[in-house]
């Protein structure tokens, strides 16, 4: 029983990773990882949506009907956006300010979607936390690496904004702007999703020889 | 009157494109540009539902929320509006257009799930635009992801040919690219008029 939540934590953060291997989200990966800070609340905004559907799916998986359910999740996940859209102005304006459009723009995220239609919706409700808490982790995860690379080059700081702010003396006073750019989003997350096809495919190959 | 709805225009197809600088609608900007026939569908097809649904919500927000004091309900609101416009559209193209439905049914059902439409909608409210504006933006935003769309699958029907590392086949090197094409449109993020 413990085996099976432990493989969907691991397939949530490593073998699916939603951005990584599943490339979904794009959106809001790319606009918002230009500080660790962003990236962290972006990612836990998505996390707390997806535990919240997962769950009201999952509850509810048996009241649906087939033919209407998309529109159904939709109204679900708008509701919980909304929630938390409401909870960040309350209490991390600041965050909510930077993060603009983006936490409503949750809505059509399509990890959120494609988890009410893959997992929630065909399973039972503490499974289904589970699997929207490995997978917003796992969003999270890809989003703080690709935040911190491009804070480090872009700005020449980690973490700013959090009081444990490092500054890198070199790189601040002249940062390599292209990494906070657009262009630089889709080259880092490019470059990143190579890195960890090369380093899983290692892996597997490492596996496959110690078998023989 | 006709030189802001230019300016509006202009910026929203060039300087600020939807996919280069806001990043909306990334999803089907990898996921249908395979071949730049597909990808021209798409656009018409996102053309024609943002053109609408930025008139439908403009309406549904001003006439409806504002007077109920239910600001806070956009999101919902309006990605009901979209979702069942879309599905109209759809019953509609269907009925009465069926050349039509053919060349873009199979594209509408991916758009309510499409940020750059809810994008759109939501970038309406908060510049204040009033409605000719609204549409004028929600139109030639599309229009900007389809020229990015377009010149995204042509550089993509080259990359087949291309013979990348390993580990980067598939969307890596796509993503690259992507990346020097942003670059190349953020060259006109200087012009100010």
């Amino acid at each position: 029983m413990k085996n099976k939540y432990l493989a969907i934590l691991k397939d949530g953060i490593l073998y699916k990773n939603p951005i990584f291997i599943q490339l979904l989200g794009l959106c809001s990966t790319l606009a918002v990882t230009t500080t660790v800070v962003n990236s962290v609340g972006m990612g836990l905004a998505v996390t707390a949506v997806l535990m919240c559907s997962n769950l009201m799916i999952s509850l509810l998986r048996k009241f649906i009907p087939d033919q209407v359910r998309i529109a159904c999740f939709i109204v679900i996940i708008s509701g919980f956006v909304t929630a938390v859209d409401m909870l960040i102005k309350a209490y991390f304006f600041e965050l909510s300010k930077t993060l603009g459009l983006f936490i409503p723009l949750i809505v059509v995220n399509c990890i959120i979607l494609a988890r009410a239609e893959a997992f929630a919706s065909k399973n039972t409700p503490l499974p289904s936390v589970v699997d929207g808490f490995a997978m917003g982790i796992g969003f999270t995860f890809a989003l703080v690496i690709l935040g911190a690379i491009r804070e480090l080059f872009g700005s020449g700081t980690l973490f700013s904004g959090t009081g444990f702010e490092i500054t890198v003396p070199g790189l601040h006073d002249k940062p390599v702007l292209f990494f906070v750019s657009s262009g630089g989003a889709f080259i880092t997350l490019g470059i990143l999703i190579a890195a960890f096809h090369y380093l899983i495919d290692k892996h597997e190959e490492k596996a496959e020889a110690e078998d023989k | 009157m006709i030189k802001e709805l230019a300016l509006i225009m202009f910026t929203a197809v060039l300087i600020e494109n939807f996919i280069f600088y806001r990043f909306y609608g990334c999803c089907p900007f990898l996921g249908v540009s395979e071949k730049p026939s597909t990808a021209l569908g798409m656009g018409f097809a996102v053309m024609f539902v943002m053109t609408l649904s930025s008139a439908v919500t403009y309406a549904v927000y001003y006439l409806i929320l504002v007077p109920s004091h239910l600001e806070y309900l956009e999101t919902i609101a309006f990605i009901l509006v979209i979702a069942s416009l879309v599905q109209f559209i759809e019953m509609f193209m269907k009925k009465f257009i069926p050349a039509l439905y053919n060349a873009l049914g199979i594209y509408l059902p991916l758009i309510t799930t499409n940020c750059a439409v809810l994008g759109a909608a939501l970038v309406n409210i908060q510049n204040g635009y009033n409605f000719i504006e609204s549409v004028v933006f929600g139109f030639s935003a599309a229009l900007g992801f389809t020229l990015a769309i377009v010149v995204f699958a042509g550089v993509r029907e080259r990359l087949r040919l291309a013979d990348p590392p390993k580990s980067f086949r598939g969307m890596p090197i796509v993503l690259v690219c992507a990346g020097l094409l942003a670059l190349a449109f953020s060259g006109f993020s200087g012009a100010s008029f």
